[in-house]
């Protein structure tokens, strides 16, 4: 944005509905929008798809989570043009605020341990809002089945599952039949109280699917409200890990942590603020279990989509696209027209200093309007926001993006991790997610890795000490100094020697909320592997702003829905 | 295709076939005439692909494309290179007209068939034939006809056994409830056991693995059955022995028999198991092997003897149908001529000098040349006791008839017996203890098991381990593992009845072979057999004992078993059991009176085993439920009426009252002809009539009772 470039025209000058940030949230909105018949306008003042669910090349990358951190917030916005005043000043019924973007990054440190990597800084596809998987049963998957935007991108499944120790050690999440058959670190009794625990929640599920109200089968009422941590363990599932640094980990920690993806230590109740119910926690094993298997050609539960969960928003914007949005990238607002008398918003500026109207106007949440110092213009806003969104100002997540030569498992390329609760150490009461990516998902140059993690926290130097202790335990980090030798001194002993990092980036991350208001806004990305929870907010969303609308009524044939081949190659 | 449930079909889908058949039945007609106008042009050609196309199950299209096939190879023979084109064209468009019928219906065998002819010709390739098959067995990974085929084509192309193995592998992890992928493994584990491939097949090793291997299936989901399939014939692997073994025989070895023509053997120390009275001038000798085989003859078998001379003689298959293979097999040698040396003991010699002519079902050949010894002594005719030869009086099976054994008297000479008995020693030591050790680990784990679940196939392998623990006892050097558990095998067989209704009668007859070894296990305590040994006395006044009876009366009994324990048994009383069939009888050769009244045989068919019984005289099958059901579902395996091997010398219809029920009479006819039976009682069964007893007095001429009256 150093250079402003020429700013075209826009035509039509009035929308139903203008969108800004392409995050996935608001592609998902102008898709299901434009499907709906609305006109839609959809502005990015970024280069590339994607806002904060984008996927970037190295140098994109570092330079997004500068350029939206709070270091760099002193830098200020663009000021609004002396035109742009101008015209507000023309305006009869409506004033112009200036829209401004504030930092939903801090801490942003950026190491790199060797030089020649930014050299294939192109060949990089790296997520701003990783780690972030898809189960084949999430609703987003049936979401792009339904809309038709699968048909813009591909997926591959992920090989595996672990949970991880201090050590670096990792142990395979028994989460199928086939997998708790294969799994040897499993005692053949742990098999069968594992086994049976599936198959109870399998059938606890069947007889709830059945009409009738028959009791047969299904889990008690009561013990859907008690923790699940306490339902395991009366399932014989046995609870506590004594040490920390136990040799395996317990069966319930692998069904709390790695399979119903539990945040919060369940068994400390003063620290645990999402205790999970059993109703929870069992649809939570209902949503795993329902995945493995969906698709012939993915081998567990979850997928992950070539060439980065970018491409995730850029398929529904494709899909909106195709159904007559107008796109418009590199292009900043400067300030939303707010009708006078009404308070409402009718329009938005852009850099270019043209002015456009709209019905609806949907923003991402890191935008914030300058309050004006004039009082007359305060009175006609009574309740004018200072920022569009209330932010989660406590909980924040903690993200890391590690680039290394070797897989951290020798014979697995793409897998999902977990660091349970006490796994790092006695105090750790959250859960660390983090997956490798290799390059035959295209999100790196051949040969090397990607490794991302993160975690929820409420201070964020507790938040990036826990990904620290993880990075340790998974790497061996380089000397300062000789950072290049360091990969000659890896061969001499394969087996042993942990990768080597060679790239890391750590940041801490604002967790904003969505907000049906004068001014809709969506979520920021949160702490979990999946888009469900952000999904669910974002369907309310658009049926608060369009009540009479369906989302993506049915347009394809309904052979192409949940056909296998069209999601994964 | 697995896990499709069956529908109703729709009126629309109705009417769909009925158009369809109806198409068919034009192109039938056609495919019909050109067959049989042997037309086999390009045109006629299409036509059968068109019929397969709609219904692959069409054996006779399948048949004409083989022969259009086989004619068009014939037309161009003298042109190497248009045999070539012309066949592999023809395999081609055959090749996709199977494929296209495959895609349609997994199950057609036709189609398969038709494959496998095309490729045995050797014409076409077959790497095709496995992507075709991966493609196959992922859409349906137990279709038995993708893995009957892979087995074709991994033959075909020399695949070895453990790269398909490996296969098997791959696919029980993705799914291991997969009967054919279990099965397949069992079928390559028996070959590489027995080729016993570079020697890296260690057959403990192997089944260790694979017990381990299974167990994690056993663990993960005990309702799955595909598993604990898989785990029986792996413990079959682990018991039985490698090769057939001789595991018992009369006369015992190191036993002295004591042979009387005129069936008294007062005065001289007899015991039951060592006497015999014979009035053939002949004995029998029984070999009992641990498994059905083939080839005992004067050739592998030498019987040394002063009176016999051993290539005459003639080794009989003691089976019920007409196979040359049995586990019992006896010969009959010629008694010691009395006259000549009186109660002189004259020693026999039965070496198994050439045990590789013995061979098993499976083909595995017979490595222990056993070898045994036993005297036979004549006892001097007396012609004081003469009269109180058997058959004189009528044979009562009356309790006050019997009188047991004076434990102290008779003890010694029957552990002597007892431990006669068996003639298995420690073959195999070594194998022994990894036997042992593999069957104790199996126990704790199933028991573990079963302490976290209850579960039906769970408990019948329990007892299936503890009994084939128990019956590998013998072969075991150290006493610590000498428990028993019978009273456990008992207890869980009777659970499984009642929680198992439905197969009741499959757990009672296991129950059943366990009590038979519970009554006749050998131990150093005969305790338990003696109270089954009873003397019998023909008359209640009379003190004098003329046999000793085995009485396992009332007991429950479903099925014969712990035959090779029963050889000696010249009287056997099993009336008031449950027995069903009597298979097993065959083997007891020096039977000849036998008591099979209150038991549930419900047909003559069931009586089979008899006819092998030479000294049968007195046979007691009233109050059975013979006649009783309309259905037989034994009646298949005897052999009928007009069947030309069977009772060609003999004039059924001379026997037949005319309006008589030919089936009852002619199965009674099939069992009972040629039986020198004294003494029968059939009453309380359904089929006994006034007409049908007399039927009985022209079949069985020797007869003197029936029915508890004498015949004049």
């Amino acid at each position: 944005m150093d250079d402003t470039p020429p700013y075209p025209p826009i035509e039509p000058t009035s929308f139903d509905l203008i969108v800004i940030g392409t995050g996935l949230p608001q592609s998902v909105i102008a898709a299901a929008a434009s499907s709906a018949g609305k006109s839609v306008l959809h502005l990015d003042n970024n280069s590339f798809y994607g806002g904060h669910f984008s996927s970037l090349n190295l140098e994109e990358f570092s330079s997004f989570l500068t350029s939206q951190s709070s270091i760099s917030s002193s830098q200020p916005n663009p000021p609004p043009s002396a035109a742009a005043a101008a015209a507000a000043a023309d305006a009869v019924d409506h004033v112009a605020l200036d829209l401004r973007t504030r930092p939903m990054y801090s801490d942003v440190e950026i190491t790199s341990h060797c030089s020649d990597l930014l050299e294939h800084s192109r060949k990089y596809n790296l997520d701003v809002s990783g780690p972030r998987v898809l189960f084949c049963a999430d609703a987003v998957v049936n979401l792009m089945l339904k809309s038709g935007a699968s048909e813009y991108l591909e997926f591959k499944g992920i090989d595996a599952s672990f949970v991880c120790d201090a050590d670096g050690q990792f142990s395979t999440v028994p989460d199928s039949r086939a997998a708790i058959f294969k799994d040897r670190t499993l005692s053949l009794t742990e098999k069968n109280q594992l086994m049976r625990f599936f198959k109870l929640v399998q059938g606890h599920l069947a007889a709830s699917d059945e009409a009738e109200n028959d009791a047969n089968g299904r889990i008690s009422e009561e013990d859907l409200e008690s923790p699940f941590v306490e339902f395991l363990n009366k399932m014989r599932l046995p609870p506590k890990i004594k040490s920390y640094r136990s040799h395996r980990p317990f069966l319930s920690y692998i069904v709390l942590y790695a399979i119903a993806m539990a945040d919060y230590d369940q068994d400390e109740i003063e620290v645990c603020k999402d205790k999970l119910n059993t109703k929870n926690g069992i649809d939570r094993l209902a949503l795993y279990h329902s995945s493995v298997g969906r698709f012939t050609n993915a081998p567990g539960a979850l997928i992950y989509p070539i060439y980065g969960q970018g491409e995730l928003p850029q398929a529904f914007c494709r899909r909106a696209a195709v159904k007559g949005c107008l796109y418009v990238l590199r292009m900043p607002v400067i300030a939303l027209l707010m009708e006078k008398e009404s308070g409402h918003c009718k329009g938005v500026r852009l850099a270019s200093g043209q002015d456009i109207f709209c019905q609806k106007l949907l923003v991402d949440p890191s935008f914030v309007l300058s309050v004006p110092v004039a009082p007359s213009q305060l009175d006609c806003l009574p309740e004018s926001p200072q920022v569009i969104n209330q932010v989660d100002a406590k909980q924040k997540v903690v993200r890391g993006v590690c680039i290394m030569k070797n897989s951290l498992k020798p014979d697995v390329t793409n897998f999902v991790f977990v660091y349970p609760p006490r796994s790092l150490y006695p105090e750790q009461v959250m859960v660390i997610r983090a997956i490798q990516i290799g390059s035959n998902l295209a999100v790196c140059p051949s040969g090397m890795f990607v490794l991302y993690l993160s975690t929820l926290c409420n201070d964020a130097t507790q938040g990036k000490e826990l990904l620290q202790a993880a990075i340790k335990s998974l790497f061996t980090l380089p000397v300062s100094g000789i950072p290049e030798n360091s990969s000659s001194v890896d061969s001499e002993n394969m087996e042993e020697v942990k990768p080597t990092l060679l790239w890391s980036a750590l940041y801490t991350q604002e967790l904003a909320t969505g907000s049906y208001e004068s001014i809709n806004s969506t979520s920021m990305p949160d702490g979990n592997l999946n888009y469900n929870v952000l999904l669910d907010a974002t369907v309310k969303l658009f049926h608060q702003m369009y009540p009479q609308e369906e989302l993506f009524p049915e347009t394809t044939s309904p052979e192409n829905f949940e056909d296998d081949d069209a999601l994964s190659p | 295709m697995h896990g499709r449930p069956r529908k109703a079909p729709k009126p629309e889908d109705t009417a769909a076939s009925a158009a369809k058949a109806e198409k068919l039945r034009a192109l039938q007609s056609q495919l019909l005439h050109n067959h049989h106008n042997r037309i086999y042009t390009k045109e006629a050609l299409e036509i059968s692909a068109k019929l397969l196309e709609a219904n692959p199950e069409s054996y006779t299209a399948w048949n004409y494309r083989k022969l259009a096939v086989e004619h068009n190879l014939k037309q161009s023979e003298s042109d190497p290179d248009s045999v070539k084109s012309i066949l592999s064209e023809e395999l081609k468009v055959v090749l996709i007209q199977v494929e296209n019928s495959l895609k349609h219906n997994f199950k057609s065998y036709g189609a398969w068939h038709h494959r496998q002819w095309i490729l045995s010709k050797g014409h076409s390739s077959v790497d095709h034939e496995l992507q075709l098959l991966d493609r196959f067995q992922k859409a349906d990974s137990r279709n038995f006809h993708a893995w009957n085929y892979r087995r074709f084509v991994a033959a075909l192309k020399g695949i070895s056994d453990e790269e398909e193995l490996k296969y098997t592998t791959k696919l029980i992890e993705a799914n291991f409830s997969n009967y054919s992928a279990w099965h397949n493994r069992s079928v390559l584990l028996s070959r590489l056991l027995q080729n016993k491939v570079k020697g890296s097949f260690p057959k403990e090793k192997v089944l260790v693995e694979e017990f381990e291997f299974v167990h994690q299936a056993l663990f993960t989901d005990p309702d799955d059955q595909s598993g604990w399939f898989y785990h029986l014939w792996l413990l079959d692997q682990t018991v039985k022995s490698e090769t057939p073994l001789l595991v018992s025989s009369w006369p015992a070895h190191g036993s002295d028999i004591i042979i009387s023509a005129d069936g008294c053997l007062d005065g001289c120390a007899f015991s039951p198991f060592t006497s015999f009275i014979s009035d053939a001038g002949t004995f029998p000798l029984i070999l009992y092997f641990n498994e059905v085989v083939e080839g005992v003859s004067s050739s592998t078998v030498t019987v040394k003897s002063m009176f016999n001379v051993n290539k005459d003689l003639i080794w009989e298959p003691l089976a019920t149908s007409n196979s040359c293979a049995a586990q019992a097999w006896v010969t009959h040698l010629n008694v010691p001529d009395g006259k000549l040396h009186p109660s002189t003991a004259y020693p026999i010699d039965v070496h198994l000098g050439n045990p590789q002519g013995i061979v098993s079902s499976n083909g595995s050949h017979c490595s222990h040349s056993s070898q045994f010894a036993f005297t036979v002594a004549v006892h001097p005719l007396n012609s004081e006791h003469a009269e109180k030869q058997g058959g004189k009086e009528m044979i009562l099976w009356r309790d006050v008839n019997f009188r047991f054994y004076d434990a102290h008297i008779q003890e010694s000479s029957l552990i002597v017996y007892f431990d006669l008995l068996s003639i298995e020693k420690d073959h195999e030591p070594a194998a022994s203890k990894w036997h042992a050790r593999i069957l104790a680990n199996e126990i704790t784990l199933v028991r573990q098991l079963l302490s976290e679940i209850d579960c039906k196939i769970g408990k019948l392998t329990l007892a299936r381990l503890l009994t084939a623990h128990d019956a590998m006892m013998p072969y075991m050097a150290s006493h610590s593992h000498k428990k028993v558990h019978f009273a456990e095998v008992l207890q869980l067989y009777g659970d499984l009845i009642e929680l198992d209704p439905m197969h009741h009668q499959y757990y009672k007859e296991a129950l059943s072979m366990t009590l038979f070894q519970q009554h006749l296990r050998v131990t150093s305590n005969v305790e338990n057999l003696l109270k089954h040994c009873c003397h019998h006395r023909v008359s209640s006044s009379s003190s004098v004992s003329n046999s000793t009876c085995l009485r396992l009366n009332n007991l429950s009994l479903s099925r014969i078993g712990c035959v090779k324990h029963l050889l000696w048994v010249q009287m056997l009383d099993l009336s008031r059991n449950e027995l069903r069939s009597i298979d097993g009888l065959e083997a007891l050769q020096l039977l000849s009176l036998l008591n099979l009244s209150h038991n549930k045989l419900s047909s003559f068919t069931a009586l089979q085993p008899l006819r092998l019984l030479k000294l049968l005289k007195v046979l007691d099958i009233s109050y059975n439920e013979i006649g009783a059901h309309p259905i037989d579902t034994r009646r298949y395996l005897c052999s009928s009426p007009l069947s030309h091997t069977v009772g060609s010398d003999w004039n059924f219809n001379e026997f037949v009252p005319e309006d008589a029920k030919v089936t009852n009479y002619w199965e009674s006819f099939a069992i009972f002809r040629g039986l020198n039976l004294t003494q029968l009682d059939i009453v309380g069964n359904a089929v006994t009539d006034e007409k049908f007893k007399s039927f009985l007095f022209k079949v069985l001429p020797t007869l003197k009772w029936l029915d508890g009256e004498e015949l004049h």
